[in-house]
């Protein structure tokens, strides 16, 4: 028994070490391939990477990419592959910024009223899909990618002037939230960090007590393992559609809160977009695990904040996007190898087990 | 054992966390450069986009050969932030680059914001006004340029019917499409103009080709036979698309898309470009910190000091060149006032 768990922690760190491995080999070659060296091209990452600034920075722009990946693994988990997180933040955001840039109410209490709207929002826009799922068996693929493009045209529709937006410059935006509903800050050198760390942390270990430590997560794990099984074991199937499409959407309105109560104080044309499907890429990297998911968006904001660093060593700008596909499909591929590696060492050690045992009935066998 | 090992692991991830919150070490602007000459952000679709993003590249080119200044382009991707842009500025500044140049109005926030940070550096931005003392704004007037391609449309076309294709549906694009509209209706009463847009407000409208064949082809299967299109890089497909049917025209704009190379094979169909005259204005920038008298406000381009103007390679508005240039007299003069938003239809 004692051998086998340690097998099972060397096939533990067996993955991401493989998976690193991989990608590193993977990208040195691909680097070495537009006739640059990638030694150099790690220590500039590395060397950029680490300075103080940087550290801020990275720690800022995975907030919003951890939410995601949150709410996309809140799908996962259950077999439901939400790619609608895109457009569910967006028009969450976008009606949180409305009723957020028509109101003046203290802090205390406009700031959680702006981010119940957007989870509520949120969670509308992915219980559509959950719905129609249920009630007439449309997937959620399909459902979720269409309500992207449609929430976009809502979005467009409104964003006008004289509609719900005010034109400044050559940019439409809602109205300015008050002074009252930006976000504290935690004061650091040499840029502060975004207070929505905390609430992004609160949401991590909820999201793991949720799966981990419920009846309700691990009806959710069921459902995602085997769907009939979880029928016959007297869980409503449906119910836990709806209900995880509806957290998935809630959680999903939370990822443009970090910007709109921190950064921009208002949606305008010039909202960031597609932070749904960078959360795809983190929720898979970091293998649906709280903390996992916490390490690849970090990773992903060292990425981004050092690939402009490298285009001043004349390495092409594409290479972040390059080393992004490369890891995330190392990670996956690494993880099901290692995976089916320890199935095969598992079924080899049972045969073995199964011949020792028939060999000694054989043999009890033969000398009665 | 499972249930210890997992809260070991939060304690770690809390622990790292709050380590990163005393942010140590030294910060990236610490070390910094000296003068390297012109630092160039592009918006997306990039310096090639024939259009927009070239018509810059194009006053840093002739900055170099005139008066041998350095440069560094950078390159927006789509779905951006604040942060990314914040940071490539920075970095360019940083770095030693001056004059430091956003292209394109989704820079206006940080260009503003990040010369701050820099005062000793001269900031430029492209289609955004300038709200700090060391940064030049350069606005153009594109819908008045925008209304004489409405008038050469209307001239042009024999089915009496044109379009306008914009690639997002912002404030910006809003102004070429309102003095398109403008243009056509003073020019032909009779004329109906359709106006869409390839997005509702992703950039990706700047850059997606694909997306502005889609929609030249309906414009032209519905009779549509004059197609002006404002939207970066993806104009291109629509201009690719006008040129596979005879006798329509396509409007180009920003640069002068007739002699642009990449779109040789379509230049019979390009009848005239709104030019915005991005370069000459970038140029005046560069030119202006290299002569250390470095410029700074706001600076309005317009179609009376010819900031913004029709093109006339291949001779194809020629015959029609009269009565464009008493449209330009009468804006000039301030006897017809161009709109720069859309009216309600």
């Amino acid at each position: 028994m004692k051998k086998l768990d340690k097998n099972k922690l060397i096939l533990g760190i067996a993955a991401p070490v493989l998976a690193i491995v991989a990608a590193l080999a993977i990208t040195s070659v691909i680097i070495l391939a537009t006739g640059k060296d990638p030694v150099h091209a790690y220590l500039v990452m590395a060397d950029f990477g680490s300075k103080s600034d940087s550290q801020v920075w990275i720690i800022n722009k995975a907030v919003p990419y951890y939410l995601s990946a949150l709410a996309v693994a809140i799908g996962f988990r259950m077999n439901l592959f939400n790619i609608g997180v895109d457009g569910q933040y967006r028009i969450a955001a976008f009606f949180a910024a409305v009723v957020g840039g028509a109101l003046t109410l203290p802090g205390f209490l406009q700031i959680p009223l702006i981010i119940i709207v957007a989870m509520l929002v949120g969670s509308v826009w992915a219980g559509i899909a959950g719905l129609l799922k249920t009630t007439r068996g449309v997937s959620e693929v399909i459902t979720t990618i269409m309500l992207n493009a449609i929430a976009a045209a809502v979005i467009g529709y409104f964003l006008q002037d004289g509609r719900l937006a005010v034109k400044d410059g050559n940019l439409f935006h809602t109205p300015n939230l008050p002074a009252s509903s930006h976000f504290f800050t935690i004061p650091t050198q040499p840029a502060p960090l975004d207070g929505f760390l905390v609430i992004a942390v609160v949401v991590g270990f909820v999201y793991w007590f949720m799966l981990n430590r419920t009846r309700f997560g691990f009806d959710l794990r069921t459902v995602g393992q085997s769907e009939s099984a979880a029928e016959a074991g007297g869980v409503n199937v449906k119910r836990m559609i709806v209900t995880s499409m509806l957290l998935s959407g809630a959680a999903a309105g939370l990822i443009g809160m970090p910007t709109l109560l921190g950064v921009s104080y208002n949606y305008g044309t010039d909202f960031p977009i597609g932070i749904g499907f960078t959360g795809i890429a983190i929720a898979l990297l970091g293998r649906n695990h709280p903390v996992g998911m916490a390490a690849g968006a970090l990773l992903w904001g060292f990425l981004e904040r050092t690939g402009t660093q490298l285009e001043f060593e004349d390495y092409e700008q594409e290479i972040v996007g390059v080393m992004q596909g490369v890891i995330v499909l190392c990670v996956v591929i690494a993880y099901e190898l290692v995976r089916r590696y320890g199935l095969r060492l598992q079924q080899r050690q049972v045969g073995e087990q199964l011949a020792a045992q028939a060999r000694k009935t054989e043999k009890a066998e033969v000398s009665s | 054992m499972h249930r210890v090992s997992k809260i070991v692991a939060a304690g770690i991830a809390t622990a790292a966390l709050t380590l990163s919150l005393s942010a140590c070490g030294e910060s990236s602007t610490e070390s910094g450069g000296k003068d390297k000459g012109v630092g160039l952000a592009f918006d997306v679709g990039g310096r090639d986009d024939h259009s927009f993003n070239e018509a810059a590249a194009r006053g840093v080119d002739k900055a170099e050969k005139d008066l041998g200044v350095k440069s560094k382009m950078m390159t927006a991707k789509n779905g951006e932030t604040e942060a990314d842009r914040e940071q490539r500025l920075s970095s360019l500044a940083e770095a030693g680059f001056n004059p430091v140049i956003g292209v394109g109005f989704n820079y206006g926030k940080s260009v503003n914001k990040v010369a701050k940070q820099f005062p000793k550096t001269t900031f430029g931005v492209v289609d955004s006004p300038s709200q700090a003392k060391n940064v030049y704004g350069m606005v153009f007037a594109e819908h008045e340029g925008s209304y004489l391609a409405g008038v050469a449309a209307a001239l042009k076309s024999k089915t009496h019917k044109v379009g306008f294709i914009g690639g997002v549906n912002n404030a910006l694009i809003q102004k070429f499409q309102a003095g398109f509209e403008q243009g056509v209706k003073d020019t032909d009463s009779k004329a109906k103009v359709t106006s869409e847009y390839l997005y509702a407000n992703d950039d990706k409208g700047f850059n997606d080709p694909a997306a502005a064949k889609g929609k030249a082809k309906g414009m032209l299967d519905a009779g549509i036979d004059v197609i002006y299109t404002a939207a970066g890089q993806s104009g291109n497909g629509s201009i690719e698309t006008v040129a596979g049917k005879k006798g329509t025209w396509a409007i180009g704009v920003d640069s002068d898309q007739y002699l642009q190379p990449g779109l040789a094979k379509y230049k019979s169909s390009i009848l005239t470009s709104v030019m915005k005259n991005v370069d000459v204005a970038v140029y005046d920038l560069v030119k202006s910190v290299h002569d250390k008298k470095p410029l700074t406000g706001n600076k309005a381009y317009t179609l009376k000091d010819d900031g913004v103007r029709l093109s006339t390679s291949g001779g194809f508005i020629d015959d029609i060149q009269a009565k464009i240039d008493a449209a330009k007299k009468k804006i000039a003069s301030g006897q017809v006032k161009v709109n720069d938003t859309p009216g309600k239809q």
